[in-house]
């Protein structure tokens, strides 16, 4: 069977946020270059905000914040561990990105004299934007496509990069998800936008797909990433969240916070001085939690009836508009009674925490010719906005390197291996089902590297790991959506062992919950004030190493970089 | 291997009378980003053929004729 083939000059992967704006960004710079966007689901509704957003988290606008603000709170949110040139040229470019996005017709919340309402939610900042109206960005995003001719393949999924004989990209190979056939597609340049690797541990539900992520995340950027050669950073740094339990969803504190809402104990207390979520904060929560105040709610029954109807329009209108159906089948009124929350299943994600590909203010990655932005770009803290200026980054720097290189020849030796690994499920008809093996991998990750996290436990993990990469070998595929899933098995043991392999390394605790190691409790600047990074070695073999901090541009002072350390609300002495 | 089939309730229900799929309708099929939906050859209506749905919606908010209704799935409900 003949492969598939196609050429273009800049192949991005992932048409959900980043993705989109990269491709645009890619033929705005040089309109003569073919690009190609590739979604595995179909780039009207793809991806993280398929359902639109609420909000911006960390909009940098004039007069709220400025930039050395906003990278001064993510380097403390973000334990010290930032590379800062990359937050700087996110805050440099927030508010231009901010304008565009209102150009485009994006609708912002603004006040009585047309400037941008900002809220304020974070610890020291204020850098909330809402967008009551955001459910329609998909289609801002679809219209920016269309307009500038990029080219849209729906309903492939890239299953490994394709490398020249000098380590440099030269295209994807993919798989067409309702065909079963396999693909090749030639480039000069490649941007990865294929958001968090969501699918990893599994929900207490059991419900496979009852994510935090949108379940079709399953971390496939981080393996064609980690396969391709490139160094991924602070894949020890999980994301993990605090959301409305069962549901799984956000609930959410960014929305609810600016009208009065907040975290709260059983007791109706506050416990928490910021709901802005950070390690240090899911650590305060998870303490609650198993503490005798548990179980942690998000509480409002105390605000006016006005407000709480536009929580509500907001809240069940965009990002996960199911939550109000979630609600009435509990019968739960907002007015009458509390959120119950829970803390979600681990994933890797830059967008919320810092675990993602490694990059440079450039969005390029180690690989020649290979960018990275969004959720799966190890930029701290970068959320939507910050997927969409390193979309931009990306575009404009992958357009640059295909202008100056040529297309690499393609070598049949990687075609042929990978046309055998990925088609092997369906000429398998009598193997094990992916669902069956994802749901024990997946499991297998909640108990061995959930934290807090304990080093015998990672260790048994790989173990159980090891046995489970044999039985990739045996899975079978009836169709070719069930390929596409045995393919993301693939993708998911990849990064569970990715996220045991770092945790193991840094032997320190930091980011409160998202790296508390049981027999290293203490944080050791000492030994680890360094990015933990971790590559396919010459060997084929995983391997850590440490990446020095470069030197911060913005310095902070003692009594900033303790703040998110001091997150758990301190009891006043009562007056005599 | 030995294989048994488990049935399990899928969240998603169509309502066969709206549904205008035998004129030609795939747009909850297009929509779905998981890829789930599908249109039955013989019934030539919509269906969910697999159960892993994120209950995420766009399906129901796409459909031209309002023939989708998505339930928080029994596990999550
Ligand atoms: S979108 Fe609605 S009308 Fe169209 S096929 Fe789906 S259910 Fe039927
Ligand atoms: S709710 Fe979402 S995942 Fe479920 S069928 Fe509809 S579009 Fe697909």
């Amino acid at each position: 069977m003949s492969d598939m083939i196609a050429e273009v000059d800049v192949l991005v992967i992932g048409g959900g946020t980043a993705g989109p704006m990269a491709a645009v960004k890619a033929k705005e710079k040089n309109p003569n270059l073919k690009v190609m966007l590739l979604e595995k689901a179909n780039v009207k509704r793809s991806g993280a905000i398929s359902m639109g957003m609420d909000g911006l988290n960390n909009a940098v606008i004039p007069g709220h914040a400025t930039p050395e603000q906003y990278v001064k709170e993510i380097t403390v949110a973000n334990d010290g561990i930032v590379n800062q040139k990359t937050v700087m040229a996110y805050a440099q470019e927030s508010f231009n990105m901010i304008n565009q996005l209102d150009r485009w017709g994006v609708k912002f919340e603004k006040d009585e004299t047309g400037d941008y309402a900002v809220k304020k939610v974070h610890h020291i900042g204020t850098y909330v934007l809402p967008m009551p109206e955001g459910h329609h960005m998909k289609k801002v995003l679809y219209r920016q496509l269309k307009k500038a001719r990029v080219e849209i393949t729906n309903r492939y999924m890239a299953t490994r990069l394709l490398l020249d004989e000098n380590g440099a990209i030269a295209g994807a190979m993919v798989l067409d998800t309702r065909e079963g056939a396999f693909g090749v597609i030639r480039a000069k340049s490649v941007i990865l936008c294929t958001g968090a690797a969501g699918r990893l541990g599994l929900p207490s539900s059991g419900y496979l797909f009852g994510t935090y992520e949108n379940p079709t995340n399953a971390g496939d950027g981080y393996a064609l990433a980690y396969h391709a050669g490139a160094e991924l950073s602070g894949i020890e740094c999980y994301q993990i969240n605090p959301l409305i339990k069962d549901y799984n969803g956000p609930s959410c504190a960014y929305v609810t916070g600016p009208f009065g809402g907040y975290t709260a104990n059983s007791k109706g207390e506050r416990f928490i001085e910021c709901d802005y979520w950070s390690g240090q904060m899911m650590m305060e929560f998870y303490k609650e939690l198993e503490g005798g105040n548990g179980p942690v709610f998000l509480k409002m029954d105390h605000l006016a009836e006005e407000t709480i109807g536009t929580i509500e329009h907001i809240l069940h209108s965009n990002e996960r508009p199911s939550r109000g159906r979630f609600h009435e089948g509990r019968k739960l009124d907002y007015r009458q009674g509390m959120v119950e929350m829970h803390i979600s299943e681990i994933g890797l994600c830059s967008g919320h925490s810092a675990s993602g590909v490694w990059v440079d203010e450039h969005a390029a990655t180690t690989v020649p010719g290979l960018y990275a932005a969004g959720d799966l770009a190890c930029v701290p803290h970068n959320y939507m906005l910050g997927a969409f200026v390193y979309g931009q980054f990306a575009g404009q720097s992958a357009a640059e390197y295909a202008m100056s290189h040529e297309l690499p020849a393609v070598d049949a030796a990687q075609v042929e291996a990978e046309r055998k690994r990925v088609l092997a499920p369906l000429a398998n008809p009598d193997g094990l089902p992916p669902a069956q093996v994802e749901y024990k991998l997946r499991r297998f990750v909640n108990d061995y590297l959930q934290p807090p996290k304990v080093t015998k436990k990672m260790e048994i993990g790989l173990d159980r790991f090891a046995e489970i990469r044999a039985d990739l070998d045996s899975m079978s595929a009836t169709n070719p959506h069930e390929l596409m899933r045995a393919m993301e098995v693939h993708f998911i043991l990849d990064c569970a062992e990715m996220a045991a392999h770092a945790s193991l390394y840094r032997t320190e605790s930091r980011w409160g919950l998202y790296h508390y190691r049981v027999e290293h409790p203490e944080k050791d600047d000492a030994d680890w004030f360094c990015h933990a990074q971790l590559k396919k070695n010459e060997a084929g073999e995983m391997t850590c190493f440490k990446r020095p901090i470069e030197p911060y541009i913005v310095e902070l002072d003692d009594e900033e970089k303790d703040a998110y350390n001091r997150l758990r609300v301190v009891k006043q002495a009562e007056a005599a | 291997m030995p294989m048994t089939m488990n049935r399990v309730s899928v969240p998603v229900t169509v309502n066969e009378e709206a549904c205008i799929a035998d004129k030609g309708c795939t747009v909850c099929v297009e929509s779905c980003p998981l890829d789930l939906l599908a249109i039955d050859l013989v019934k030539k209506k919509a269906f969910m053929q697999y159960d892993e749905c994120w209950y995420c919606l766009p399906c129901e908010k796409d459909c031209p004729t309002q023939a989708i209704r998505v339930d928080i799935p029994y596990l999550l409900r």
